[in-house]
């Protein structure tokens, strides 16, 4: 994923280079983070492996490109519209699982179909073209000290780690939470204690389709828009929620960090060809070490 | 049936030559080699049920070994051939011996697995062999057809015929039922002596060879590769979507998928249509998972399934019976075995003599179905020594204890779901003490499905038995493989007072056969009627052993089981 800072390929690369990439490095992993975090929630709470997350995400920024170019919508007011609606898409998604007794490894197949047909729906629509979004923000850049900064990236690490620390603070430390992590440990007996596991299990769905929203907002503020991209994220995202912990709103957002600084440092120093190696090797690594976490 | 065969095979091969407009050669080189990935690909992932999403990368070292060694390298391109399936099958060798060692990496972990494994090769295959820009050959073919690309579609019909051919051959094997258990359920598999991890590897072997030989041929009809349109994951989930499709418990199954949705991406091809294709084949994914888990073919077979006539083929008379040697056969010495701090075995002491009916009891949480799991290798001991017949079980994996004669039921249950009964008695003798062929197991299978009384049920899914006859198929399918020990998990339990009466009658009659037997039960007069000897288990030790009378007076047992006397 190109992102600033890696059009100097240079061997031995320069304190600032250096300094630059762990950054870009920061901002794309908080990236990583919140496309994780719904990711993250729906495979350890309601036990489904859901690759449409990504397509919906995709399908968000797309929302968001098309009322800025067409009706010059501010992409943080589209998110009035795209949430709610992503809101009633998750449900919907978790909705068709409970009617048909989908499984784990069938709703990576179902979803993979889904993607299929989102991606397909965006290319008839946008085209295979990469599409830009214009706005004023992607003009607002500061110097400090050597390095640059622009308000897209800072507005992407501003959410993710809002939402990634919001989410966690509600688990924690309310009775939703607590009663979000009973369903998740043991739903029959949670149920029999009072909890309306049904209930919370559309409510954690409804909230992973809109985080995939917001995420689609901050894929337009800072990057180019095209359908093969859904897939580009999948693997790094997938590596970023395994090795951050299954339902565990933080593990995604820390990973996604860790992941994307060491990618940009192999970008700096090799060719970036070489980038998808760091995550892939790792996903192998967490999954091959730690399988029984899953 | 055979004639139209073999016509159907001749005018495949005069295809070539009969100069139809080379339309009609490509496509059909293409509907061939749907049907080789698609076949491959299930030899592994819809026979043994690891799902892989990485099949485009083994077919993807196929394309490069042909494309590296063919177009930079020179080599004779007939040569690469036996190479590129080498080196995918060498590849999934080297992943499966490692993957494979991990227990808990079944399922959608080993589907992201694969799927990470292609993204990778393909980062690797873009900055070594391609280099960026995709690598551009041409070879020269033999002249034995017309066009160049005849040649290659009838190496690729050949490769096809080679794929179903295998396909069936291992369907119908032993080799093919130990994967069809696997994908059932892995860990009773391994109990009843399949070695899955042997059999995993072969079949990931297999199944990449021929993914890496159709990507060799691939190389050349295309002669012009990149890494985008070779490791694509389009590849791999159209053929996990042909397979699901067509029915993946079927050798035929994914060729049926593969000519279904060659033809329907064929019918949009061009344009926004290809597009239309693709959000076609999303949905028919989810409509084919969710409404016919089955595939067509599944549910075709399904449907005459239902209507086959239950035919019993006459059963040979008893082979003579594996009498067990007298004397100590079994020795349990120190086993211990602990769960997160949870002591089950605390250092059990236990000897079971030839041609006994030994009884274990003791209270819930004892430890009794954990000695069993201990001694069948289900679990590896902590600690402790178990001897059969003087040689030692510890650490040895659990499908080599089934082979030296050791069987066991599970309390609850555990047929293979999707094997009939009949399929799911014949599977431990397949790979029991006396290896049997397929058709020498069944004909053993009907012996056990008779003295059990299932014969009715041969048939039928485990699914569509009641308690009492899925306890008698756990019966049966201990007893196929004429273990010289086994160990009854519990039979008796959730039965009625006849079905029990019934049940005792079979278990003295399996002894009177020859076999040892250890008796796991709390219904007390059934160990009291049937036991030569009790052995009472309490916190993971031994406390008592003896006649049954007098073990039930021992006031340690009367203390375990009913409190110590406060009086």
């Amino acid at each position: 994923m190109g992102s600033a800072g890696s059009e100097d390929r240079l061997t031995v690369p320069s304190a600032t280079l250096l300094g630059q990439s762990v950054l870009s490095g920061v901002f794309i992993g908080a990236l990583y983070g919140l496309l994780g975090l719904g990711l993250s929630l729906s495979w350890g709470m309601l036990r489904q492996v859901n690759l449409t997350h990504f397509a919906l995400a995709f399908l968000g920024g797309y929302l968001t490109f098309q009322l800025a170019a067409v009706a010059k919508v501010d992409p943080f007011v589209s998110l009035a519209i795209t949430v709610p609606a992503f809101f009633a898409l998750g449900m919907a998604l978790h909705w068709f699982f409970m009617r048909f007794k989908v499984t784990l490894l069938n709703t990576l197949l179902v979803t993979f179909g889904l993607t299929s047909i989102i991606e397909a729906g965006i290319q008839w629509y946008w085209t295979a073209d990469f599409q830009r979004m214009e706005t004023s923000y992607a003009h607002v850049r500061w110097k400090v000290g050597p390095l640059y900064l622009s308000l897209p990236d800072v507005i992407t690490l501003g959410l993710a780690v809002s939402l990634c620390v919001g989410m966690w603070a509600v688990l924690r430390y309310t009775d939703l939470g607590k009663a979000i992590r009973a369903t998740t440990e043991d739903a029959p007996i949670a149920a029999a204690f009072g909890v309306n596991e049904k209930m919370l299990g559309y409510l954690v769905s409804g909230l992973a389709g809109a985080f995939a929203a917001v995420a689609g907002v901050c894929l337009a503020l800072d990057h180019t828009l095209a359908p093969v991209q859904i897939y580009a994220w999948m693997g790094v995202v997938f590596a970023a929620v395994m090795m951050g912990g299954l339902g565990r709103p933080l593990g995604p957002l820390v990973a996604g960090i860790v992941i994307g600084v060491s990618e940009a440092l192999t970008m700096a120093v090799t060719a970036p060809t070489w980038a998808p190696l760091v995550s892939f090797s790792l996903l192998i690594a967490i999954l091959l070490f730690r399988p029984s976490k899953f | 049936m055979k004639i139209g065969l073999g016509i159907f095979a001749v005018a495949l091969i005069a295809l070539p030559y009969v100069g139809l407009p080379a339309f009609y050669e490509s496509f059909s080189y293409l509907l061939l080699s749907a049907i080789v990935l698609a076949t491959s690909w299930n030899i592994l992932s819809g026979y043994s049920g690891y799902f892989s999403f990485g099949h485009g990368a083994f077919f993807g070292v196929g394309v490069y070994t042909t494309a590296g060694l063919a177009g930079k390298l020179d080599w004779p391109f007939l040569w690469t051939l036996p190479l590129a399936a080498l080196a995918a099958a060498v590849l999934g060798v080297a992943l499966g011996a490692v993957v494979f060692r991990v227990r808990a990496l079944r399922g959608e972990l080993f589907a992201l697995l694969t799927l990470a494994i292609t993204f990778v090769l393909a980062t690797i295959a873009l900055n070594t062999v391609d280099g960026g820009p995709g690598i551009q050959f041409m070879v020269d073919t033999p002249k034995l057809t017309p066009t160049a690309s005849g040649f290659l579609y009838l190496l690729m019909l050949a490769t096809a015929a080679l794929t179903l051919w295998i396909a069936y051959a291992i369907y119908h094997s032993r080799f093919g039922t130990g994967l069809l258990a696997i994908h059932d359920d892995e860990d009773v598999a391994e109990v009843m002596g399949v070695p899955t991890y042997r059999f995993k590897l072969a079949a990931f072997a297999v199944s990449c060879a021929l993914a890496g030989l159709a990507g060799g041929i691939h190389a050349v009809f295309v002669s012009y590769v990149t890494v985008a349109e070779t490791f694509s994951i389009a590849l791999a989930v159209n053929v996990v979507l042909m397979a699901a499709l067509g029915g993946t418990r079927h050798w035929l199954g994914p060729a049926v998928g593969a000519v279904a949705i060659t033809v329907l991406l064929y019918a949009f091809t061009s344009g926004q249509a290809a597009v239309l294709g693709r959000a076609m084949t999303g949905l028919i994914l989810i409509i084919v998972i969710v409404a016919m888990p089955e595939g067509i073919l599944g549910q075709i077979l399904k449907r005459f399934r239902k209507n086959e006539v239950v035919r019993k083929p006459p059963v040979e008379s008893a082979r003579p019976a594996m009498k067990a040697k007298s004397g100590t056969i079994l020795e349990v010495r120190g086993a211990s075995k602990a769960f997160k701090g949870v002591q089950a075995l605390a250092g059990v002491d236990l000897e079971v003599r030839g041609g006994e009916i030994l009884g274990l009891v003791g209270p819930n949480g004892s430890g009794k179905s954990t000695l069993i799991n201990v001694v069948s290798g289900h679990y590896a001991a902590d600690g402790g020594s178990i001897r059969f017949e003087s040689v030692e079980l510890t650490g040895m994996p659990a499908h080599r204890i089934a082979r030296a004669g050791i069987a066991r039921t599970y309390q609850i249950p555990r047929p293979f779901p999707q094997l009939t009964v009949l399929q799911n008695i014949a599977l431990p003798p397949m790979f029991g003490q006396v290896v049997m062929d397929r058709a020498a197991a069944e004909r053993e299978a009907w012996r056990w499905l008779e003295f059990t009384g299932l014969e009715a049920k041969a048939h039928r899914l485990p699914a569509d038995l009641n308690l009492h006859e899925r306890k008698f198929l756990e019966l049966a399918r201990a007893l196929a493989s004429r273990p010289k020990l086994i160990f009854l998990d519990e039979v008796l339990s959730g039965l009625t007072p006849t079905e029990m009466d019934g049940a005792l009658r079979l278990i003295r009659q399996i002894r009177e056969q020859g076999a040892t037997i250890v008796f796991v039960e709390h219904v007390m007069r059934a160990v009291m009627e049937l036991t030569d000897r009790v052995v009472v288990l309490t916190y993971g030790k031994a406390i008592a052993a003896g006649l049954p009378r007098d073990v039930m007076r021992d006031p340690q047992v009367v203390d375990a089981y009913l409190g110590t006397a406060h009086a």
